[in-house]
């Protein structure tokens, strides 16, 4: 590492676990937190093996309690872990050779901060979920694949090694795929699970060479191993081999795929066609941080490459502004949502590749609680209004009876991902965007500044919503899904029940307050002290930047994001509310954009012509050459052999009986001179 | 052991073995009627059993004629079964020419 950037890159790393960490004695059963939801998930499984059996309905309230147990678990874990770390083998699952990879867990107060999280929100959408999916008929498979989905994030957080976290990984792919197609009789929802797996496949296959690679590279697959040597490696100041640069490179590749972050992120909007509470859960608050908290989790491998930070910062930046550009343009409220996922995915990265772990992290939690309560919102809407969701055909929905609370708490969710003061968007996003003024490195300036236009794009999104469909002249379409008690002429929108309305106050609440733990003292208060203490806890090298208030990004962004958030929120409110005639006039006017946009810039397509088809193409010649002309040609050959000398032989076969004893006094009188000759 | 048979006697006893089992496999071959074939078969059968019993009394052991025991126990069984097939098949078609009965021919 030799060249002016990885000089920059050279940062002061803050204790880790190979060095200071203070190794914690659990006196907590960790082991509850994974298998607590598998036990649900079996039971769940049970119940739903007998279609139409009565007992299906307590499905729910076994999948909330043991996601709440794993929730009390994990609180008592994080109470008891501290700023400390600790390692728990559960059972030796794989040894082989000098490869060790038990079902051991790794702690940290990272660690920690996501498992509140995961099953947190997961306890929170288990329990709305239990009113949402009443009366489907596959409500225990749902709760089933929702604890199955929990075990598995668990285990992908907790893992004490890059093979088991592999095993974690795959399962909440598993889960993502089988929640997505959990309407197996919609093709749309086929198609968008297929998907979901196939892209995954790609990223994972990244994953898969990396943790092959790292075992060749460093003998084993233990964090604690390998970050032992990845310390004694950067303090030795030796170059480094292009092989172990290569690692960062790969897990980054399996980051992307499961985050979706550019090229791969095509499946997450496509994901939309499952049940909401899983939209909410998987492609909004947990299962697609994974690749954050991957990268998080490894963040000194990737300090072994001086590209591999700033790739992961610029596919980031890249990813936020570009999928903000498509959610603009949607108007399917679900979809504009997956699409500001993408984007505020893309944040994370923004963040880990300018080395604000704290941020990415932070905004991660953050993030978690108001996606998820805006995701459970627009499931709300869709729940009341048999699935429309197109925003041009809601409007005014604050001043229907009923929908006050889904109303204020979308309300609030919107003002913390806009990045309005005060709100918890505001101090993550922050956070990341003044850290890409601070920390040296390519192009991280330009970082800054497109993250700033992207939070302002994504402030009008969000408000485009919100004032299109719950602000306005009251006026509502019904969609397709009829429930039994409706008809076409007398539609009556059934207002949420009490579980879902406590959920989203709760996940309300949390988007505005959830931003105070990261606030406070010379390190981002309770939440920068968490990270501190974690693998993660690398950042940059604090220099001239903490000055005056312009010459300091962590102050005057402050300043500027809210600047940003409000134009775009004014904008948001002229065109969508006060001016609704003049959105139209505006789309006219960049009509052949707006259309580009609303198709998504085509990529969809542009993947269609560049791979699907190229790869049909030679599908169709290896189909026509190998199974067609060889392979079939062989099982011809193979019949036709024993059917020739069958209509040889049959002839001999010609039903007098007499021939038959001929033949057999014939044969066996052969037999006996041959006897007797030889002897 | 005093009285056994004499090779003589015993020629005799394979000799009479022979032209009843050449009978009975002449009928065999030449007669078309099932109830007749059997027959052919029960003497070629026979034909065999005198052969063991003469050869059990030329060699002054018993095994001949345990063995004649057996032949005869599984021969009144296998005469019952083939005279009941016979009777299946005369009830599915009235007739008993083994000619007219081949349509598992090749």
């Amino acid at each position: 590492m030799t060249s002016a950037l990885s000089a920059h890159l050279a940062l002061h790393a803050s204790p880790t676990l190979a060095s200071a960490a203070e190794a914690v004695r659990l006196g907590v059963p960790v082991e509850w937190i994974p298998f607590a939801p598998l036990l649900a998930a079996v039971l769940c499984g049970i119940l739903a093996l007998r279609p139409g059996d009565a007992r299906a309905r307590y499905a729910g309230a076994i999948c909330v309690a043991g996601l709440g147990l794993a929730f009390l678990t994990s609180v008592a874990v994080a109470v008891s872990i501290g700023h400390g770390t600790a390692q728990e083998t559960i059972f030796e699952w794989i040894r082989f050779d000098r490869l060790r990879a038990d079902f051991a867990f790794f702690l940290d107060p990272l660690t920690s901060i996501m498992l509140l999280v995961v099953t947190g929100i997961g306890t929170l959408v288990a329990v709305y979920a239990s009113e949402y999916m009443r009366g489907d008929r596959g409500y225990a498979r749902f709760f089933a694949f929702v604890s199955l989905f929990i075990t598995a994030m668990t285990t992908l957080v907790l893992a004490d090694n890059l093979i088991l976290m592999y095993l974690g990984w795959e399962g909440v792919g598993l889960c993502s795929y089988l929640l997505i197609g959990f309407y197996y009789e919609k093709p749309a929802a086929v198609a968008a699970a297929k998907k979901a797996f196939i892209v995954n496949r790609v990223g994972d296959l990244g994953f898969a060479l990396g943790i092959c690679l790292a075992y060749v590279q460093f003998g084993s697959v233990e964090f604690a191993v390998i970050f032992e040597q990845v310390e004694a490696l950067r303090a030795s100041g030796a170059e480094i081999s292009t092989a172990i640069q290569a690692i960062p490179f790969l897990l980054m590749l399996g980051a992307f795929g499961k985050s979706a972050q550019l090229p791969l992120y095509v499946w997450l909007p496509d994901a939309m066609e499952g049940p909401t509470p899983v939209s909410a859960l998987i492609h909004a608050a947990t299962m697609v941080t994974a690749g954050v908290y991957l990268i998080a989790r490894t963040l000194p491998l990737f300090l072994l490459s001086e590209y591999a930070l700033p790739t992961v910062a610029w596919v980031g930046c890249l990813t936020a502004v570009f999928s903000a550009t498509i959610g603009m343009a949607q108007y399917d409220i679900k979809r504009i949502f997956a699409y500001s996922t993408v984007s505020q995915l893309g944040y994370m990265f923004m963040g880990l590749g300018v080395l604000s772990s704290v941020g990415a992290t932070f905004h991660l939690f953050t993030h978690a609680f108001f996606k998820a309560a805006l995701f459970l919102g627009c499931g709300a809407v869709m729940h009341g209004f048999a699935g429309q969701l197109d925003l041009r055909r809601l409007s005014g929905l604050g001043r229907v009876p009923g929908w006050q609370i889904v109303t204020g708490s979308m309300l609030v969710a919107c003002l913390a991902l806009a990045g309005f003061p005060l709100t918890s968007g505001f101090f993550s996003k922050d956070m990341i965007l003044a850290e890409a003024f601070v920390t040296p490195g390519p192009g991280y300036r330009a970082i800054g500044w497109i993250g700033l236009l992207t939070a302002g794009m994504t402030a009008y999104y969000t408000f485009r919503v919100f004032f299109r469909v719950f602000l306005g002249p009251v006026q509502y379409h019904p969609g397709e899904e009829h429930h039994g008690h409706d008809d076409a002429h007398h539609f009556h929108p059934h207002a949420p029940g009490p579980a879902i309305n406590f959920v989203l106050i709760v996940l309300g609440i949390g988007a505005i307050f959830a931003g105070w733990v990261g606030v406070g003292g010379a390190h981002h208060g309770w939440f920068g002290s968490m990270i501190h203490h974690s693998t993660a806890a690398y950042e940059a090298p604090a220099g001239a930047a903490h000055g005056g208030f312009f010459s300091n990004p962590h102050q005057w962004m402050m300043l500027a994001s809210s600047i940003v958030g409000l134009v775009g929120i004014g904008v948001a409110a002229y065109l969508h509310l006060l001016n609704r005639p003049m959105a139209e006039r505006l789309r006219r006017a960049i009509l052949p954009v707006a259309v580009l946009a609303e198709h998504k810039w085509c990529v969809d397509e542009g993947y269609d012509l560049l791979i699907r088809r190229p790869l049909r193409f030679i599908g169709h010649v290896c189909y026509a050459l190998g199974d067609t002309l060889i392979i079939n040609g062989l099982v011809a050959l193979g019949g036709a052999v024993p059917r020739l000398i069958g209509a040889a032989v049959r002839p001999m076969q010609n039903g007098r009986l007499q021939g038959y004893g001929l033949g057999m006094a014939g044969g066996l009188a052969t037999i006996i001179i041959i006897v007797w000759v030889m002897l | 052991m005093t009285d056994a048979l004499s090779v003589l006697a015993l020629n005799h006893y394979l000799l009479l073995s022979a032209v009843l089992f050449v009978i009975g496999f002449i009928g065999f071959l030449t007669r078309r009627n099932l109830i007749i074939m059997f027959l052919c078969t029960e003497l070629m059968f026979q034909a065999a059993a005198i052969a063991m019993i003469a050869f059990g009394a030329h060699h002054g052991n018993v095994q001949g004629q345990v063995f004649l025991i057996f032949i005869l126990t599984i021969a009144a069984a296998e005469a019952a079964l083939a005279l009941a097939l016979v009777v299946m098949l005369y009830r599915r078609r009235p007739t008993l020419d083994a000619e007219k009965w081949s349509e598992l021919k090749g």
